[in-house]
């Protein structure tokens, strides 16, 4: 994992100074709210709510023991002991007064974190495949150039206030695990014929309430070029990018009034002159992150452990959270692990503080004392060892985050909607429960198999829910909570945004909507079809036939 | 006579901005006398009478909209001894693009000076991008916002004040 030198502890802790003395002129007045309010969200500090929601950066996702462990203690010391890990590679607090922030950010810094650029209209955390470094489809490990963007985007000078939030997600395998397709700035690692590294460039994606697809904008990118292509890029959004509407301020928006072809030529026009300039990346400073993700010390083991074939064949309930939670690993031997944050009854995505130290725990004892944050709103443990996982399961059952779920229906996306957040039209969090409680019997869960079902609050779409294979959106109508349903939409190298299946419907009705879908998927399958496969084959038509037969004759229809 | 931050020091200056109030326009507009900031459009009519007009003791120098970029004055650098960079909001963060295109593709040597809705906490990142003037907001304390000029001391990019990124300078 990186580890910062002197020059990134001096910048977190100027942060640190820079903020609190922030504070300390809005508190005095010399700051009003509307100077203050950019300067906070840039430290991703929002007012919900109930309290400021405060926003913290896991670059790239990556966690080290230690870190969690003060995430923990903040959440005890400053918070009511629970805080929600985001589907951006983040962690939220939902209760820490804006006058503690600034301890709290001195307390991260100490163990290399901080807020920087969590929230705001600048280039947001760089987000990417969980599975980074230990997956078996990988080109390259994307964590160092992750890196040497997150470097790149922190307090850049020509790029703290533009139109709006920049999201940049990059991803090293052969299936996109990063939503690549669905951020301002999607990057995927890739082998020109010479066998030169670079990036195929894809711009524009984003959801909210203009869902886009991104569009290539560059196939082959060499990856010296990624950070003076990036300013170009971004300078020609800086400079065109809408100001006048936030809601047609991404982006994407100007990506589509261009069109892709106009888009790139100005990138291209910008770029003649950035190129090859000082902020081309050199081999020595890559070599230099790059050594930070060298693989961790692997014993030699046998590619497959007896005892551990055998525990399984003896306990069902531990062969069932390896099918579902238990990935298969580069390295003999080893497995990378997803704690599920899903347990049915709870929000998804949100830790206790003793949870966090407890996966520290396990960290340190089971996978070289890393913790990956996933954008589905799980914990990875990257590299256990075969002949340790059925001990780690039980440690991990015991501070219930074995839910053995992880591609199930109960291991939905959620954002944390009309509970805790201003913006929401509706609750998601009970939504979820109501669909995790009638999805409660495993037999039935396991023979549904592989969905993904993500729940937004509003068009925001902090959920994901457009690109969920099931989504749900909350709606107001009149002033009451609805819940609008669409199908088919889907994250990966197909990456696709769901249609709107029709009326909304009010909140105690969306897990019998839910569940009658499923129904009809369960009846028509064929053998190993998947939700999304029989869907695609099907289209909507039966789906909708079921949910709406009776509305469809009139009664109801809004 | 105004206060000014000028090249890290708080400064008297006389520089006044003409704006073109509703109704006015470029080719009708009284030219005041300088030192005196005009708008772009009055600059790309007027100029020969603007050049005309203008002395040492009399400048003349141009400000920069946030929409506009410096691309229409690249023949007048070396007559301009002042360019401002307008910041309408100074959550619009257009005039950092100009301001750096100045700097480094323009090579534009003069003073760029950042006009307009000009705060305290952007001091710091409007330096990086070659603004070495600022006309703080009236109700803003100059001497007080010096200091936030060395908010970070070592940044990682590359930018105006320093040409080369962090990584070329990291001592291994
Ligand atoms: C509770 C406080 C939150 C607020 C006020 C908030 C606000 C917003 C807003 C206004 C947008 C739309 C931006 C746009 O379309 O330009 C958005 C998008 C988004 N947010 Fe949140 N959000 C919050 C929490 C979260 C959480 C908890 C997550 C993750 C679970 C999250 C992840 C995202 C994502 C992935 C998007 C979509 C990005 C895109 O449009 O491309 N946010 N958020
Ligand atoms: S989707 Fe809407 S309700 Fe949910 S967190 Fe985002 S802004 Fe809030």
């Amino acid at each position: 994992m990186y580890r910062y030198d002197q020059y990134d502890h001096a910048l977190v802790q100027e942060r640190v100074a820079q903020f609190r003395d922030q504070v300390r002129r809005w508190k005095a007045g010399e700051l009003s709210d509307d100077e203050f309010r950019p300067l906070r969200l840039q430290n991703g500090l929002y007012i919900q709510r109930h309290a400021p929601m405060f926003r913290v950066a896991v670059p790239y996702g990556m966690l080290s023991s230690a870190q969690l462990r003060r995430l923990a203690k903040i959440a005890r010391d400053y918070d009511k002991g629970y805080a929600h890990f985001t589907t951006r590679h983040n962690l939220q607090y939902n209760w820490i007064p804006v006058e503690r922030v600034p301890d709290a950010l001195a307390e991260l810094a100490e163990v290399e974190m901080h807020a920087i650029q969590t929230s705001g209209n600048c280039i947001r955390n760089v987000t990417t495949d969980q599975f980074a470094g230990v997956a078996a489809d990988e080109i390259l490990d994307p964590r160092p150039l992750c890196e040497l963007l997150r470097q790149w985007s922190t307090f850049h000078p020509e790029f703290a206030f533009l139109p709006r939030k920049f999201k940049i997600a990059v991803n090293g395998a052969l299936e996109d695990r990063a939503l690549t397709w669905f951020h301002d700035i999607g990057l995927h690692i890739r082998k020109n014929e010479a066998g030169e590294v670079g990036f195929r460039v894809i711009v524009g994606g984003g959801l909210g309430r203009t869902p886009i697809r991104g569009q290539v904008v560059r196939e082959f990118l060499h990856w010296q070029d990624i950070l003076t292509y990036n300013e170009a890029i971004l300078r020609v959004y800086n400079r065109y990018g809408r100001r006048d509407n936030a809601y047609k301020a991404r982006i994407k928006i100007l990506v589509q009034a261009l069109g892709v072809e106009k888009f790139a030529e100005q990138v291209e026009a910008e770029w003649a002159h950035l190129k090859g300039g000082p902020a081309t990346l050199t081999q020595a400073e890559y070599d230099r992150v790059a050594a930070f993700f060298n693989p961790p010390a692997y014993v030699q083991l046998p590619a497959i452990d007896e005892g551990f074939v055998q525990a399984q064949a003896e306990l069902p309930a531990f062969a069932r959270w390896v099918e579902r939670n238990v990935r298969p690993h580069r390295v003999p031997g080893y497995a990378s692990v997803t704690l599920s944050l899903k347990k049915p009854g709870t929000a998804p995505g949100d830790v206790t503080d003793q949870q966090m130290e407890r996966v520290a725990d396990l960290a340190d004892r089971y996978s070289f004392g890393e913790v990956r944050v996933t954008h589905e709103q799980n914990l990875v443990l990257a590299d256990v060892r075969q002949d340790e996982l059925q001990a780690l399961w039980e440690d991990a059952k015991a501070v219930s985050l074995a839910t053995p779920n992880i591609g199930l229906i109960t291991d939905m996306i959620c954002c944390p909607g009309g509970d805790f957040c201003d913006l929401a039209n509706a609750k998601s969090i009970p939504i979820a429960n109501a669909i995790q409680a009638k999805f409660e019997d495993l037999d039935y869960l396991y023979d549904i198999g592989d969905i993904e079902l993500n729940i937004s609050g509003c068009m925001n779409s902090c959920g994901h829910h457009h690109v969920g294979h099931i989504g749900v959106l909350g709606v107001d109508k009149g002033n009451e909570e609805w819940y609008q349903i669409t199908l088919g939409g889907r994250q990966g190298n197909n990456a696709l945004l769901g249609k709107v299946i029709g009326p909304s419907f009010p909140a105690d009705e969306v897990a019998g909507v839910v569940e009658k879908l499923i129904q009809v998927y369960l009846e028509n399958r064929h053998e190993e079809e998947l939700f999304i496969d029989t869907l695609d084959r099907l289209g909507v038509e039966p789906f909708k036939t079921r949910i709406y037969g009776d509305r469809l004759k009139g009664k109801n229809a809004a | 006579m105004t206060r000014i931050i000028k090249n890290r020091a708080v400064v008297e200056d006389s520089w006044s901005v003409l704006r073109l109030a509703e109704g006015e326009t470029a080719d009708t507009i009284a030219l005041p006398q300088g030192p005196v900031l005009v708008p772009l459009s009055v600059w790309t009519t007027r100029k020969s009478a603007l050049l005309a007009a203008s002395s040492p003791a009399a400048p003349v120098g141009v400000w920069l909209a946030a929409g506009e970029g410096p691309e229409g004055l690249v023949d007048d650098l070396a007559r301009l001894p002042v360019i401002a960079v307008d910041f309408p909001k100074f959550t619009d963060g257009r005039g950092y693009s100009a301001a750096r295109l100045l700097r480094e593709r323009y090579n534009f040597q003069g003073e760029i000076r950042a006009i307009g809705d000009v705060l305290p906490d952007q001091l710091f990142l409007m330096a990086r991008c070659g603004i070495d003037a600022f006309a703080l907001r009236a109700d803003k304390d100059a001497d007080k916002a010096l200091a936030l000029f060395d908010t970070f001391k070592t940044p990682y990019q590359a930018a105006v004040d320093q040409p080369q990124p962090l990584f070329r300078r990291r001592a291994a």
